[in-house]
């Protein structure tokens, strides 16, 4: 006698492969965000969940900051290649010489560069919706998210005027110029993701499992050590076995001392964690309200 | 997870089932209070959580943590001190996986409940012991009772300034007792607790020896989650029609399958179901899966269904079961609904509806009356519903819809009405249950 029970990540996989096939039901040129980061590799296996035996109707999208983990890129375009996806990478060195994007004097970090790049890729491809990888339990401000995030012409979120979302029915309609951001995994958390990796025995980078590193001590933190923003004299530089939990820039990306090998010891060790996945991530320390002031700027 | 004892723990088992549930209760019930306390007491938080509450208390709270800057996540919260928009959280004991809903309790801000509250388990209306009952609580705990969540907490918060008195927690028991009958909940759970103390929320309280009930956070960790899901009448909304069009592969050239989401019903390969509106008879084929084809798959699946004739389906068709339980299929309709736009409804006016995997146009016909929330009585023939009313109305569709009565299927039962031009999503609606029942016995309805 079958039981008829899903348990909670079959819960969580049918809500996200539902969500994929409303955006291929409702837009015309929908793109889905891969950086070959963890929750976007869980995107890619539920948009083959939702699509085949069929192509998958969205090309891939990546903003390249210059500034990613060679590793993460290597991934990105080897995974692209096995979906048979296409992939579009827009790069902000190429935005800052079109003028599209200004960097502010003496800023290194291209955090708030992606915002721009990823407009003006939007407007070139006439995307009216982009699928992004993000979880409401990664920050306070996603976690008043929708599914179906509604942007203005401008890209802009406003979380005061956000679409009632009920039951589930997602409102995707839009205006000339207007645009959707869709995010399938709203209700998973890490522990889910990287069960989830492990249940469908998926690839990631090798960069989040342990390995030697050299890094810089640097606001209470370990970051990679490289080459634009190398060590200062005063600061300490060491050998360490590390991992990364969470994959941001090379400039900001925290590594965790970390002697995990494989997805098993990563899942222990997030069942342990006493900080936060965004804990180390140090564009979201900047101030209370980071995320909230990205977002509204048309941040993913 | 991510409790202290996880180290020494043994292997991470992986919960079972998820609980949804929503808070709702007005300004100053300290809802967001009792979620961090919920987090706090269970150990859901991190460090860096903690220090950033740390650290907000430093600036303004005087050296007091205030548990709710946990969910108040926006910056014009922070400053007005109110909850906004609905926030999810999320968190786990060694028994379940919890989402929480924390919905605002603002007049105005009505949807945002229903937004919150739509798919919830169970609905936790926060009380405060001074005040009792008050308009908002019987608003929510209406609001609760039409969306047929299935199970109610009431919790009477701030105890410890009516100084755990029995008597009053029976007191605000009794007022909810007289017009609970008057809803369809049938399962409520009165518990007497303090959020700022923490005290019943994750540990007993050793100031209520009179209540012998579970903490709330035992409550809802134990609390029968018997399945929502309705498994008695095959659904199966077709979302999205799957042609690979591949020429390299002859297996692929031919595929066609119709993929949705299974909204009721279980369903096996090669039985019969029946495509409406169109009304064709066939046979299930395949059930496609990218896993491999299964023999069954049930709601609330996601699969893609070959069938045997090759019939003319669309986003929006639905595929049901030739069994006892069959659907409506009628272009008027009666619901319930909860108005949530500044607009106002007219009657007249034309909206865009959205059920299932269709949008249809349809025509306000009648405002058939308008439920008062104070006296749950129905007010015949208002001229228009506000922002935040709720009521019953008629309407007349561009095409027929293929339906269930929501207190029958959450999924085929409900709608959004969206205004055209803005496309605001301006109501929720639950549909009475169909007048008559599509009859696929009929010759007409067979090839």
């Amino acid at each position: 006698m079958p039981s008829y029970h899903l348990d909670h990540l079959q819960h969580l996989e049918t809500e996200a492969i539902h969500i994929m096939r409303e955006v291929a039901g409702e837009f015309e040129r929908p793109a889905l965000l891969f950086s070959g980061g963890k929750d976007s590799i869980c995107l890619l296996r539920l948009a083959e969940k939702a699509f085949r035996p069929s192509d998958l109707p969205t090309p891939l999208l990546n903003v390249d900051t210059g500034h990613h983990f060679p590793e993460l890129n290597e991934f990105r375009d080897r995974r692209a290649k096995q979906l048979g996806a296409k992939l579009i990478v827009r790069t902000v060195e190429d935005a800052i010489a079109k003028g599209i994007a200004q960097p502010a004097p003496g800023e290194i970090s291209r955090n708030q560069l992606q915002i721009p790049v990823l407009l003006a890729a939007i407007e070139e491809f006439r995307f009216d919706c982009c699928i992004g990888g993000a979880r409401r339990d990664e920050e306070k401000a996603r976690a008043k998210e929708r599914f179906f995030s509604f942007r203005d012409s401008f890209g802009q979120w406003d979380p005061k005027n956000q679409r009632p979302e009920i039951w589930n029915l997602y409102n995707g309609r839009l205006n000339p110029g207007e645009n959707m951001r869709v995010f399938p995994l709203s209700n998973w958390t890490e522990m889910d993701v990287w069960e989830y990796i492990k249940r469908e025995k998926l690839e990631v980078p090798s960069i989040y499992f342990s390995h030697r590193r050299s890094a810089v001590r640097r606001a209470g933190q370990w970051l990679p050590v490289n080459d634009l923003i190398p060590p200062r004299p005063n600061e300490e530089v060491r050998e360490l076995t590390v991992r990364v939990r969470t994959i941001g820039d090379i400039i900001s990306t925290g590594l965790v001392e970390s002697p995990a090998e494989d997805v098993d010891d990563i899942i222990a060790e997030i069942a342990a964690a006493r900080v936060t996945e965004r804990g180390s991530r140090a564009d979201d320390k900047a101030s209370e309200a980071a995320m909230e002031d990205r977002k509204k700027a048309g941040y993913f | 997870m991510f409790t202290e004892d996880a180290l020494s723990a043994p292997p991470v088992t992986i919960p079972v089932d998820i609980l949804r549930f929503n808070t709702c209760g007005s300004v100053d019930d300290g809802k967001s209070t009792l979620i961090g306390r919920l987090l706090y007491d269970s150990k859901s938080l991190m460090e860096d959580q903690l220090e950033a509450l740390e650290r907000s208390a430093d600036i303004t709270g005087g050296g007091q943590i205030n548990l709710a800057n946990l969910t108040d996540g926006l910056r014009a919260e922070r400053e007005q001190g109110i909850t906004i928009d609905v926030a999810y959280r999320y968190f786990a004991t060694p028994r379940r996986k919890f989402i929480i809903a924390d919905t605002p309790g603002h007049v105005q801000y009505t949807r945002n409940m229903v937004t919150g509250a739509s798919l919830s388990n169970l609905s936790i209306v926060l009380v405060d012991a001074r005040l009792g009952v008050i308009e908002q609580s019987r608003r929510h705990t209406a609001l609760a009772a039409l969306l047929r969540i299935p199970h109610l907490v009431v919790a009477i918060n701030k105890m410890d300034l009516v100084g755990w008195s029995e008597a009053r927690f029976h007191e605000i028991r009794a007022q909810f007792e007289e017009f609970l009958p008057r809803l369809a909940i049938k399962d409520v759970k009165f518990i007497p607790l303090s959020a700022l103390n923490g005290d019943n929320v994750v540990e007993p309280s050793v100031h209520t020896p009179w209540y012998v009930g579970p903490t709330l956070l035992g409550h809802l960790e134990s609390v029968h989650i018997a399945s929502d899901w309705n498994l008695s009448g095959f659904r199966f909304p077709v979302q999205w029609v799957n042609r690979p069009h591949n020429p390299k592969d002859a297996a692929l050239h031919d595929f066609r399958g119709f993929s949705g989401q299974i909204a009721g019903g279980i369903v096996r390969a090669s039985q019969k179901v029946v495509a409406l509106p169109a009304g064709i008879t066939t046979t299930v084929k395949q059930i496609w899966t990218y896993d491999g084809p299964v023999p069954e798959a049930f709601c609330p699946q996601s699969v893609t269904l070959v069938l045997e004739h090759d019939i003319d389906i669309s986003r929006g068709s639905m595929l049901i079961g030739l069994d006892d339980n069959l659907p409506g299929a009628s272009s008027d309709l009666q619901a319930e609904i909860c108005w949530m736009h500044p607009r106002p409804l007219q009657k007249g006016k034309k909206y865009y509806l959205k059920h299932t995997a269709q949008t249809v146009q349809v025509v306000v016909a009648e405002i058939t009356h308008r439920l008062n929330l104070s006296t749950f009585d129905a007010e015949p023939e208002p001229a228009e519903l506000a922002v935040n009313d709720l009521g019953q109305v008629r309407l007349r569709a561009a095409k027929p819809l293929v339906f269930d009565g929501y207190a029958t299927n959450r999924l085929t039962g409900s709608f959004i009405l969206i205004e055209p031009g803005t496309n605001a999503t301006v109501a929720a609606g639950m549909l009475h249950p169909p007048r008559e029942v599509v009859k696929p016995e009929n010759g007409d309805y067979v090839i």
